[in-house]
This record gives C-alpha cells, sequence and structure tokens, in this order.
C-alpha cells in the first residue's frame, strides 16, 4: 500500500457571502515511500491546500486523507513541513530551533544539541549555531527549517514552495543540496512549487495540478537519471508538456477572473438603484 | 537650578513655591533624619508588590482573552473600559472594603497597572503568526501547557515588555494618588502631611523623587531589557541596519 493516501478528498473554503470556492473535488493520489513526488500547478490550483491536508493542518471536506493507512488526525512530528518562510522562533539560536522538534520527544539536553548541531553541519551551517535568525540571509533561514524538519527524522518531508522567495543563485545552491540530503535519507518528500524546471530537476514524479476546482490534470514520471541538467532532452520535452497544461489552465483562470469583476463592477449598485434615482426629489 | 534660585529671590515667592537651597535642604534633612527614606522603602515594597501582581494577573488575563474567543467576546470590551477609568476612582470601594489602609493603596495600585498589562498580553498572542503554532505543532507541542511555555510566551515577549513599561508609569500614579489620600508611611502621605504643615520644600523634594525613581526604573531597567528583547528578537531597527 501507498505511503500516503489521499481518497476522493475534497475541500472548499468559505468566501464572505460569495459561494464557497472549491478548493479540491474528489481528488486522489498514492505517493510510494522514498519517492520525490512535485505538485505544480497555477495559484489556486489547491496545490498548497492538498499538502495542509496531508500536514494535518486542515481537515478534507470529504474523503480521506491515510498516511501508512491511518487517518491523518492532526500536525505531527512523522510529517514534518518546511513553509515558504522559515517559521524558526526568533527566540531561539539555530542550534536551540533545529533542536526544537528533540526537546518536545524528551531528549536530553546534552543529546539534543549534539544531534542539532550534526544536522546543522549537514546544510552547511554549523558556524552559525548560537545565532538567532534574524542575523541569517534568507537562504541560510531556510537550510535552518530544514535542518529542524530532518532532525527529528520524519517518514515524510512537506515543502510548501520552500524556495520560492530566495534569489536564483540560492535557490540552484539549496536545490543541489536538498537533492543531496533526499539521496542520502531516501525519504518521501512532497513538494509544492509553481516552479516547472524546480519540480523536474528533483522529482521522481510531477503531478500537475488544474484549478476551478482543484483536480489532478496530468501525472508524469521523470525518469532522467540523476544528477540532473535543466538542458537533459527528456527533461525539455516534460516541461512543454506541463507548459501547455497550464497555459491552458491559467487561461480559465483568466476567463474567470476577468468575468468576476465584470460582475463585480455591474453590482456596484443594488438592482433597483437606476430606478429610484431621482425618485424622491 | 540657578535660575531657580534667582527667581526666587527676585520675585519673592515666599513659601508657595520652594528655592532650590530650600529643596536641597529639605532632601537633606529628609535622608539623615530616615523620614524620607523610610518613606520612600514603604512606598517601593507597595509599587514592587502591586506591579508584581498586575504583571502576573495581567498577563494570565490577557492570554485567557486570545485564547478563548468568547471571553473576548463577552468581557473584552470590558477591560477597555475599565482601562479608562482612573484607577483612583475605586478608592472609595476599597477604603469600604478594607478599610484606609495599605491593603487598599495596594489594590488600586494593582488595579491601575492590571488592565494596560492584559490588553498588551492580548495583543502579543494576537500579534503571533499562525505559522509559529503550525511549527510548533508538526514538531510536537501540542496544543497545551508546552505551546504555551514555549511558543505563545516567548512569543509574546515584546509586546509584554511594552506592557510591563506602561503598567510601571500607571502603577506609579495609582499609588501616588492612594498614598495621598491614605494614612501611614510612604511618598504620598508625605506629600500630604508636607500639605497640612505648609511644607513646600519636602512637597517639590517628594515629587522629584518619584519623577527620578520612576525613569531611573524605566531607563535602567524596563528600557535595557526591552532593548535586548528587541534585539534578541531582531526587531530593533538599529541592529538590523548594522547588518546591512
Amino acid at each position: 500500500m501507498a505511503q500516503i493516501a489521499v481518497d476522493r478528498v475534497s475541500k472548499s473554503f468559505s468566501q464572505n457571502r460569495r459561494k464557497p470556492f472549491l478548493a479540491l473535488e474528489n481528488l486522489d493520489l498514492e505517493v510510494e515511500k522514498g519517492t520525490f513526488v512535485s505538485l505544480v500547478g497555477p495559484s489556486g490550483c489547491g496545490k498548497s491546500t492538498l499538502l495542509n491536508l496531508m500536514a494535518g493542518f486542515d481537515r478534507p471536506d470529504s474523503g480521506s486523507v491515510l498516511i501508512d493507512g491511518q487517518e491523518v488526525g492532526g500536525p505531527g512530528p512523522d510529517r514534518v513541513v518546511v513553509f515558504q518562510e522559515p517559521a524558526l522562533f526568533p527566540w531561539l539560536t539555530l542550534v536551540d530551533n533545529v533542536a526544537f522538534g528533540l526537546k518536545q520527544r524528551g531528549v536530553q539536553r546534552s543529546h539534543r544539541v549534539a544531534l542539532a548541531q550534526e544536522q546543522l553541519q549537514a546544510v552547511h551551517l554549523g558556524r552559525f549555531a548560537d545565532r538567532f535568525p534574524h542575523e541569517l540571509s534568507g537562504g541560510m533561514k531556510q537550510r535552518a527549517a530544514i535542518a529542524r524538519a530532518l532532525v527529528i527524522s520524519p517518514e515524510i518531508l512537506l515543502m510548501d514552495e520552500p524556495f520560492a522567495a530566495l534569489d536564483e543563485q540560492t535557490k540552484f545552491v539549496l536545490q543541489k543540496d536538498l537533492e543531496e540530503l533526499w539521496l542520502k535519507s531516501g525519504r518521501t518528500v512532497v513538494f509544492v512549487t509553481h516552479n516547472i524546471r524546480e519540480a523536474l530537476l528533483l522529482s521522481d514524479r510531477v503531478v500537475v495540478m488544474g484549478t476551478l476546482p482543484g483536480r489532478i490534470k496530468r501525472d508524469l514520471v521523470v525518469a532522467a537519471p540523476r544528477p540532473r541538467r535543466a538542458t537533459d532532452p527528456d527533461l525539455v520535452g516534460l516541461e512543454e508538456i506541463i507548459m501547455e497544461d497550464l497555459a491552458e489552465e491559467l487561461e480559465k483562470v483568466l476567463k474567470q477572473e476577468l468575468d468576476f469583476e465584470y460582475h463585480l463592477a455591474e453590482s456596484r449598485l443594488p438592482p433597483s438603484a437606476g430606478d429610484s434615482l431621482g425618485s424622491g426629489i | 537650578m540657578i535660575a531657580w534660585e534667582a527667581a526666587f529671590r527676585i520675585f519673592g515667592w515666599g513659601w508657595k513655591f520652594p528655592s532650590a537651597l530650600q529643596t536641597a535642604q529639605a532632601f537633606l534633612d529628609g535622608v539623615t533624619t530616615g523620614k524620607l527614606l523610610g518613606a520612600i522603602l514603604a512606598s517601593l515594597g507597595r509599587i514592587l508588590f502591586s506591579f508584581a501582581l498586575a504583571v502576573v494577573l495581567g498577563t494570565l488575563l490577557g492570554f485567557l482573552f486570545a485564547r478563548f474567543r468568547w471571553v473576548d467576546d463577552t468581557f473584552g470590551f470590558l477591560v477597555v473600559a475599565l482601562q479608562t477609568v482612573p484607577s483612583i476612582a475605586w478608592l472609595p470601594f476599597a477604603i469600604i472594603w478594607f478599610g484606609l489602609n495599605d491593603v487598599a493603596v495596594v489594590f488600586i495600585t494593582t488595579i491601575g497597572a492590571t488592565w494596560t498589562m492584559t490588553l498588551a498580553a492580548r495583543t502579543g498572542v494576537l500579534n503571533l503568526p499562525p505559522l509559529y503554532s503550525r511549527a510548533a505543532g508538526m514538531l510536537g507541542t501540542g496544543t497545551g501547557v508546552r505551546l504555551f511555555l514555549q511558543v505563545v510566551l516567548p512569543g509574546s515577549f515584546p509586546h509584554l515588555m511594552t506592557g510591563v513599561r506602561v503598567a510601571w508609569a500607571f502603577a506609579w500614579r495609582a499609588l501616588t494618588a492612594g498614598e495621598l489620600l491614605s494614612r501611614g508611611l510612604g511618598l504620598g502621605q508625605t506629600l500630604q502631611d508636607s500639605r497640612d504643615i505648609g511644607d513646600t520644600a519636602m512637597i517639590l523634594c517628594v515629587v522629584l523623587v518619584i519623577a527620578v525613581i520612576g525613569t531611573v526604573m524605566d531607563h535602567l531597567l524596563f528600557q535595557s531589557l526591552e532593548n535586548r528583547v528587541l534585539v534578541r528578537y531582531g526587531l530593533s531597527p538599529e541592529r538590523k541596519r548594522s547588518l546591512v
């Protein structure tokens, strides 16, 4: 059985006085243990929603999310998330931030500091253990967030656009390092991104999501050997396919948004406004 | 100082406003006789007790408001309303309940500082990024005591520090007002006694003592503590500039 099994999941969000927004509809997805899966799609396709359901931050309206056959009941240390923002605690030094999850498990202080230090070294931040998060650059903070996730050896690593806020060079280096860490650890990774190239460089499998409502549009296996280059003909071919998919989705979104705006402008006056204007004079 | 002394002599204020020398003399006398020192210690004792009580009480209340929506909905506006009531307005009640004694003074001093602290703590928690509690949850804090002690409390510290500073100023005010109307030993009582015997030098001297203690506490203790917290949390503007 697959490690992560998403079974006919729907999830909608209520919007003020408008009809609820259907973020996911009847979505099925299975992720095998040890694979690196990327979720790509235009904004609003529900890829982050899906990740939040796996993390246990949200509950599905219907359907189920199973991890090793167990229904997800809430967030837990078996499924750690790396967010787009590092979300480190500013009052703790890096080493204490990384050791935070170990502390919750009741690991002795000296032992957890040693483990955290080791993990910081693995993400090349060994020298910065005693620094506070605000003293570091964005890329370093994101490394620390990855270390904080990995140190508690989660079965599954969930990443929600972790490199989206970084500059290109930092992003490139971090992608390489993440791939290396993943190859070493062999953990399952679910990686949300809107960057197709990033998805193709890192993943065994790319799931393209469509929007309105959020669903799976295409499921691609990326078999290119590692380490990969962006110029690999396999990857270039896949990139084109995905681009076409996304262009379709984008058009749909634009149509909907523009329609919607038009609608909004029209309804600014109540329907009877035209009749009653001046009628009181 | 010289201008003050000169003005006293030229305009002949007489006893209605003391000269600089008279004030200094009053201070020296007060210290040597131990009267002033005793009053200072008595007042400090009261304020430290009330202040500590107010900070603890206010923080707990504030967290309660932030944690339970219904508490906030039902009692939230009450705290804002209470904060606008000068705490001295509670003195009649305090006198009826406790008599004209230390308990009454401590009561109104505590009331004077608690509400500000409550609001500060509430703001501190509500301003915590939701991402913190998500991160804490997935790292295994649960949603109870550990989340509170390890994330909510330290996370709202910058706001708490600001609350503590304002609460201190409020407490001083309430304390002096309360002591003015109370009996026993204290700075407020000294003010009142000096008025009774027309000792304006002593009155001014006490006013200055109150100002100095208040400022010294704020500056040396709270402000430096607050600055340290801000720097540590990366919220201090100077520190950020120095990194660029």
